[in-house]
């Protein structure tokens, strides 16, 4: 059960990081399609830095130090990125999908192009050693001896999980009391749903926008990062798996509010664990592979997240609360 | 609206809009390959094992990649490449149906972003009938046809799911056409792996593959294209694909149900009430677009010599994405997509140049291709820069007669009186507007001009 809820939070912080990035560029008016680039971006800058304080011989006992560090800097570089999305989507108002297409497809192939010019492989790791070695927390990140045990409350919050989990649950807070209790939040939510109200009385809508775009930029490059070290052992291969996408999906399905969110966000993790490890997952803790033993394709499991992104779209639909003015470039001229 | 000529009461073609369209295209494209260019140079100046020669190696690469013959002594060599333009030829096939798959869609207002999932079912569909009916001893011509319409039914079918989303249920074809790629992908690989019969076991170290449909002798005739480049892989999918196109700008151009689409396309809601029925419109402009992705799969695959690598559940095919850039770039106008999707792989074919004879590698095609999507974006701005510098001229004899604005400003006057500017009515009511709205106004206006196409 543990090991259950441990691995379901590895697939769901992420995707739950990311639906926030969308939640803040969506909510103050524009598409951000481009997630899924920003978060290549983010994991293949935060691969760089992890490389370059590993050659600056920090060591593994400064992991958690050099993991935050390095997030931060990877949310920074999202933001330049996201800067590209915000630059023809507010300045010039140009269409946004497009927009957020052009940087999905840019950033794979940037990424791929430095990588072949820095390692000559197609794959970049860390210098040395893995992120469970280097960023998990264990009892040995406590100073006890390997192997050390609190028994199974406690294990299941800080024995082999990653500091990114609780990272992503400061930023659930931050964001959801940004979004809904600061006065900034109000503002650039208006500037989502009726921006031409909003520029009568007296909110710079353009800077509204570039705020959201440059937040979910941040959001999502930190978001990239989570991703890269804890379900692809800290490399960047110019992919993330379409959890950019998924992330989008995940908002659409929690409505474009925070809470929702972080509830379809844990949903498709418990799925995407049950694909990735249905063949020996053990419920009940009584030897028994139930899941396995059911005799069902592994790839019914796969395609299980998406059929039921479709299916509860589907029963939705009707209640959607878009943001009113998604997607729609801000022209003065129409108030 | 651009100028119209006094005489004849037409446009002057290098004025139309499909002309300026066609400039703004041919801007992106110049910026992007600059662009390529100019990292070419920097990362060639801070990497230590690219000397100054190879960065102009490199950069000739970016540009006439298609035409190189490889090396002769130590110095690149340039020169008619039948290889290489065949190849290209070949490779823009799949890339011109999935970018009309892109257009089509895009005229009725949808963004078929689930072109990557509607050409692995077009895969799925042909191999599968392709290789039985092979096997079973049909004449390679009728096996050759029902493979084909199999993909092509297939990829229409599934194209038309995020169509029925859309229509019946409003929700964004984006997310259900991303939903229905990663679906497509599983159900496939599924597919292939619980048939063993379709898996090359044959040829050792292949075992990943799907049997090439050469095996069976269900290929596209060569159509001349074996006479024209020599020992490339080039055949009649080129043509046929081709002959789509038109028949596609011959659908929406010439057609009640091509006018619907599009009618559908520039805003759903006035069709709906000019008695169109946009729910239909809507999925079957997917469903078109999904036979048309799906008939890039079967054009590719019916070369014969192609393999498929059918665990593909955790990738999509590029060609599905590619077709975005080809449509965008050719402003979805069917014709223009033919043009686009050979120079789409003519940047390929410049990647595999660069990686093959230089320190460079081919996914400096892919930042250029993204660059270019990226301009595309600004397209509208180009286009008002553009037909701001055509429409300076008047009447007919553009160079003669200068105008008569430029003429007074030319000589500012010290006068005590200002003399007024002489400007037609139309640039007055422009300036006012400039002035009341700012800097936005230019853009109202020509998005006004232009609201009819797209």
């Amino acid at each position: 059960m543990v090991f259950l809820i441990q691995q379901t939070m590895l697939y769901a912080v992420p995707l739950m990081i990311v639906a926030l990035a969308g939640v803040c560029a969506e909510r103050s008016g524009v598409i951000n399609l481009a997630l899924e680039g920003i978060m290549i971006f983010g994991a293949f800058m935060g691969v760089v830095f992890v490389r370059i304080f590993q050659e600056a011989g920090w060591t593994q006992d400064q992991g958690q130090i050099i993991m935050i560090i390095s997030l931060f800097l990877t949310g920074i570089c999202g933001i330049a990125f996201s800067m590209l999305l915000a630059f023809s989507a507010i300045n010039l108002r140009a269409d946004q999908t497009i927009g957020g297409t052009a940087l999905n497809m840019l950033a794979p192939a940037i990424v791929m192009f430095f990588i072949y010019m820095i390692v000559q492989q197609n794959t970049m790791g860390m210098a040395s050693g893995g992120a469970a070695g280097w960023f998990m927390i264990k009892p040995q990140t406590f100073g006890l001896p390997k192997g050390h045990s609190w028994g199974p409350i406690i294990d299941l919050f800080i024995n082999k999980v990653y500091l990114t989990t609780y990272i992503c649950i400061i930023i659930f807070v931050l964001v959801s009391i940004f979004l809904y209790k600061t006065k900034t939040g109000l503002r650039l939510r208006s500037c989502g749903e009726n921006p031409q109200a909003a520029d009568s009385l007296g909110i710079n809508v353009h800077k509204m926008r570039y705020l959201g775009v440059g937040l979910s930029g941040f959001l999502a490059g930190v978001g990239g990062f989570t991703f890269s070290m804890t379900t692809a052992n800290m490399t960047s291969n110019g992919d993330v798996a379409g959890y950019g996408f998924l992330a989008l999906a995940v908002m659409i399905f929690g409505n474009w509010t925070p809470l929702n969110i972080a509830f379809g966000s844990i949903l498709f993790g418990l799925f995407k664990c049950i694909a990735a490890t249905y063949a020996t997952l053990d419920i009940n803790g009584d030897g028994v592979y139930t899941l396995n033993e059911l005799g069902i394709s592994p790839y019914v499991y796969r395609m299980l997240p998406y059929i039921i992104t479709l299916i509860v779209l589907a029963f939705t639909s009707k209640s959607s609360r878009v943001p009113k003015a998604e997607g729609i470039p801000y022209d003065k001229g129409q108030r | 609206m651009p100028r119209l000529e006094p005489g004849t009461g037409k446009t002057k073609w290098y004025r139309s809009d499909g002309a300026v369209a066609v400039y703004s295209a041919l801007i992106s494209i110049l910026i992007g390959m600059a662009v390529g260019a100019i990292i070419v140079v920097v990362v060639g100046l801070l990497k230590s094992n690219i000397s100054p020669a190879g960065i102009w190696e490199g950069i000739r690469l970016v540009f006439l990649g298609v035409f190189s013959t490889g090396r002769s002594g130590s110095a690149l060599s340039f020169g008619f490449n039948g290889v290489n333009l065949g190849n290209m030829l070949f490779r823009a096939t799949p890339l011109i149906m999935t970018g009309l798959s892109v257009a089509v869609a895009f005229k009725t207002g949808l963004f078929n972003i689930g072109a990557a999932g509607q050409f692995l079912m077009g895969t799925m569909g042909t191999l599968s009938v392709g290789l039985w009916m092979g096997w079973a001893g049909v004449h390679p011509f009728i096996a050759w046809i029902c493979a084909f319409l199999t993909g092509v039914i297939l990829g229409g079918l599934w194209g038309a799911i995020p169509g029925l989303f859309k229509a019946f249920l409003n929700i964004n074809e984006v997310i259900t056409c991303i939903m229905t790629n990663w679906i497509a992908a599983n159900l496939v690989t599924w597919w292939f792996d619980s048939h063993e019969i379709f898996k090359n076991s044959a040829e050792g170290g292949k075992v990943g593959y799907i049997i090439p449909l050469k095996n069976v002798g269900v290929v596209t005739p060569k159509m001349l294209m074996d006479v024209l480049f020599k020992g490339s892989q080039a055949n009649g999918g080129f043509w046929i694909a081709i002959i789509i196109a038109i028949a596609m700008w011959i659908m929406m151009t010439k057609t009640t149900f091509g006018y619907e689409l599009r009618a559908c396309g520039s805003n759903r809601h006035a069709a709906k009430y000019a008695g169109i029925n946009d729910k239909k419109n809507i999925i079957l402009s997917m469903a078109i677009a999904g036979c048309l992705a799906a008939a890039g799969a079967s054009l590719y695959y019916l070369s014969g010599n192609t393999e498929f690598y059918w665990s593909t559940y955790q990738k999509l095919p590029a060609e599905g994405f590619n077709g975005i850039p080809v449509a965008l770039l050719a402003a979805n106008h069917p014709i223009g997509v033919i043009f686009s999707g050979i120079f789409m792989s003519m940047l390929n074919i410049s990647g595999i140049q660069l990686k093959y004879l230089t320190a460079y590698n081919e996914y400096i095609s892919d930042i250029i291709i993204a660059v270019i999507v990226y301009l595309s974006a600004f397209s509208m701005l180009f286009k008002t820069v553009l037909s701001k510098k055509l429409r300076k001229g008047t009447g007919g004899n553009v160079n003669a007669e200068p105008e008569p604005v430029k003429t007074e400003e030319a000589v500012p006057t010290e006068d005590a009186e200002p003399v007024p500017e002489l400007k037609t009515f139309d640039e007055e009511v422009r300036e006012d507007y400039k002035e009341l709205m700012g800097e936005s106004a230019e853009k109202v206006q020509t998005e006004s001009e232009e609201g009819g196409e797209i």
